[in-house]
């Protein structure tokens, strides 16, 4: 039986060098459920996310993901990457490789599916994420908005359990924010994919989080249902910051 | 007329004045079109004049006529009886020897520095930056001559000789192994050997249509090894696995019989490797640095292997930004084995150099050196190019 817990952070720490990134963090998010990130930047939410899938190291704690420790064990780290999928802020596509090949490389390498399959399942996503067209061209032929939804299909390729997003819609010039948004609302409509979300669109985190949290200083300071979090903050710094990005 | 008709505005009158960029390019150019002219004829008609009042025959009748001197080695037969065009086909033939085997081992060792040097262990990555700065701050001709006296004074005269395997000699007249005899088995095993390359090949486009059939991979490091090694060594063993080999034996002074590897040769080979495989490191390097972190995240993400993630996605893009200064340094090698004249060793410089001494034909032989080094490194470039065209990253 799958637990209900989908990712468990228990006293996570980190630092960089003398600057403690991460302080005693502790998080538990169940399976299906959908987490907005927020708070000021270098308050540790994207190291956060991305001890999820050990692009970071934590030093003290446990992160435990679907049943599995994350320790220095690859079998661990790759099986855990293999079921959590991640889109960066600045896309990170393969240059080198058409919009299909983005799709299905790791597809056929990594879950070692047949090409003819692969592709398929590349088409269905590329459609999900309404750029079937661009299959053919290279990354550096598309806009911002597009490569973003492209890489965001090449996670959903690997059909993944999460889904984590580090401030996606950052890089990208404001009339190509919605696009992607969209598509992330779509995935989120769908239900049943565990999403952690890194954002400060807070109309995101008002239509589809189920959990908002608030870092600051390498802690999680508070958290709560959209509702309550943006109508009722309850901590002086979680005020603050809202006060300044709600205008 | 008609365009300024059409729109109603006319172009402003064109003005011939200094101040006009294009009068500016046009009298630059004519000037230094002139003064190039100027420099050509003034050197042809000095030569010309020179060769005249110095009664010296110039053009190319000289190839034919017998050369006279002997070369220290070389790959086909040749003696004094022979053409001087025989004897500059010979150094042609040594230089590509040297640099041919040059680039691919200058590359090997370079590329593994260069890894080397990124590598997170301490103690290695230490030890490889060390070997940069070492090596490519030596001038390439004291290499030579380190490695060329290390070889000639350091090691022993022939009759003590080292032997640090049966049949393999190590002296100052170079390393000499045992050569394969004039047997059928060895025929096989050479034939062997070609078949596991082609076979090899099947296999990866075998392996390559079974992946995309049904997604499983193939070993094909493994295969290919297997082949290439396996089947020479079958070849041998049906020919009846003879154990003759021609071994070297000391006779008087020298060795007789075996293979060589000649102290110049071998030195030459060693400066140049060793000198240009710093460089190469550092190219190879800079192409790795240069594919950003993103690169390297997004792929761990998705879950490749540290060696699918270097095969697949980080390679494929360093090549890009390490193909057009790679393209140098092979040309580098090339050109820097002309260096062979300081140890003796017979490149179409030295032959070219003992041909122009003994016919006086000064202007052909420079002509001959300039069109051989002129061919063969523009032969790299344009393959070289070629393939950095065909792996360009598409931007829009």
């Amino acid at each position: 039986m799958a637990s209900q817990q989908m990712i468990e952070l228990q006293d996570v720490n980190k630092w960089y060098g003398q600057f403690h990134v991460l302080r005693n963090v502790n998080l538990s998010v169940k399976r299906g459920e959908r987490i907005v990130i927020c708070g000021p930047s270098g308050s540790g939410k994207s190291t956060m996310i991305r001890c999820i899938n050990r692009l970071e190291e934590h030093q003290q704690g446990h992160i435990v993901v679907d049943g599995t420790e994350l320790t220095n064990d690859l079998k661990n780290i790759e099986a855990i990457r293999r079921d959590v999928g991640m889109v960066f802020q600045h896309f990170n596509l393969f240059p080198h490789l058409t919009v299909l090949e983005n799709l299905t490389l790791a597809p056929i390498w990594v879950l070692k599916k047949p090409k003819a399959e692969a592709e398929e399942t590349a088409m269905k996503y590329l459609q999900r994420v309404r750029i079937p067209e661009q299959a053919k061209k290279y990354p550096g032929q598309l806009s911002g908005g597009q490569q973003q939804r492209v890489a965001i299909a090449r996670s959903l390729c690997m059909q993944p359990k999460i889904m984590l997003f580090d401030e996606p819609t950052s890089a990208l010039d404001p009339e190509m924010v919605k696009e992607v948004l969209d598509v992330m609302v779509g995935l989120a409509e769908e239900g049943g994919m565990t999403m952690l979300c890194v954002t400060h669109e807070m109309g995101f985190a008002k239509a589809v989080a189920h959990r908002v949290i608030f870092m600051d200083r390498g802690e999680i300071v508070e958290q709560n249902t959209p509702d309550q979090f943006f109508s009722n903050p309850q901590n002086e710094r979680t005020k603050t910051f809202l006060g300044q990005i709600l205008h | 007329m008609a365009s300024a008709h059409g729109t109603g505005i006319k172009p402003p009158a064109r003005r011939l004045t200094w101040n006009d960029p294009t009068v500016r390019a046009v009298v630059y150019q004519v000037i230094a079109l002139g003064l190039v002219a100027f420099g050509v004829w003034y050197l042809v008609s000095n030569t010309l004049h020179n060769l005249e009042t110095r009664k010296i025959a110039s053009g190319f009748d000289f190839l034919t006529r017998e050369a006279g001197f002997a070369i220290g080695e070389s790959p086909i037969y040749f003696g004094p009886e022979n053409t001087y065009a025989r004897a500059i086909l010979v150094g042609i033939l040594n230089t590509l020897r040297v640099a041919v085997v040059g680039i691919i081992l200058a590359t090997l060792l370079g590329t593994i520095i260069g890894i080397a040097r990124l590598s997170k262990n301490w103690l290695l990555a230490k030890i490889a930056s060390l070997y940069v700065e070492v090596m490519r701050n030596i001038p390439l001709l004291l290499h030579l001559f380190f490695w060329y006296a290390l070889i000639t004074e350091i090691m022993p005269g022939p009759r003590d000789a080292l032997n640090p395997m049966p049949g393999v000699f190590i002296s100052n007249r170079g390393i000499k192994v045992p050569s394969p005899t004039d047997h059928f088995a060895f025929d096989l095993a050479a034939g062997g050997f070609l078949l596991g390359l082609i076979l090899s090949v099947v296999v990866a486009q075998w392996a390559k249509k079974r992946q995309e059939r049904t997604g499983l991979t193939f070993p094909l490091m493994w295969s290919s090894l297997a082949l290439i090694l396996g089947l020479p060594l079958l070849g041998w063993l049906i020919g009846g696995a003879p154990t003759q080999l021609d071994v070297p034996v000391l006779r008087g002074f020298n060795f007789q019989g075996g293979a060589t590897l000649t102290p110049e040769y071998a030195a030459l080979l060693a400066g140049l490797v060793i000198y240009t495989a710093g460089f190469i490191a550092e190219v190879v390097r800079s192409g790795i640095l240069a594919v950003s972190h993103g690169q390297w995240e997004a792929a761990s993400a998705l879950g490749f292997t540290r060696g699918r993630l270097l095969q697949l996605i980080v390679l494929p893009q360093a090549l890009r930004v390490i193909i057009p200064p790679m393209t140098s340094q092979y040309l580098n090698i090339t050109k820097n084995s002309s260096l062979a004249i300081a140890i003796g060793y017979p490149d179409i410089v030295s032959i070219a150099n003992t041909t122009l001494n003994q016919t006086g034909q000064a202007i052909e032989g420079i002509l001959v050196i300039m069109g051989v080094y002129l061919s063969i490194s523009l032969s790299i470039s344009l393959f070289m190019n070629w393939y950095n065209k065909h792996i360009a990253l598409v931007e829009r």
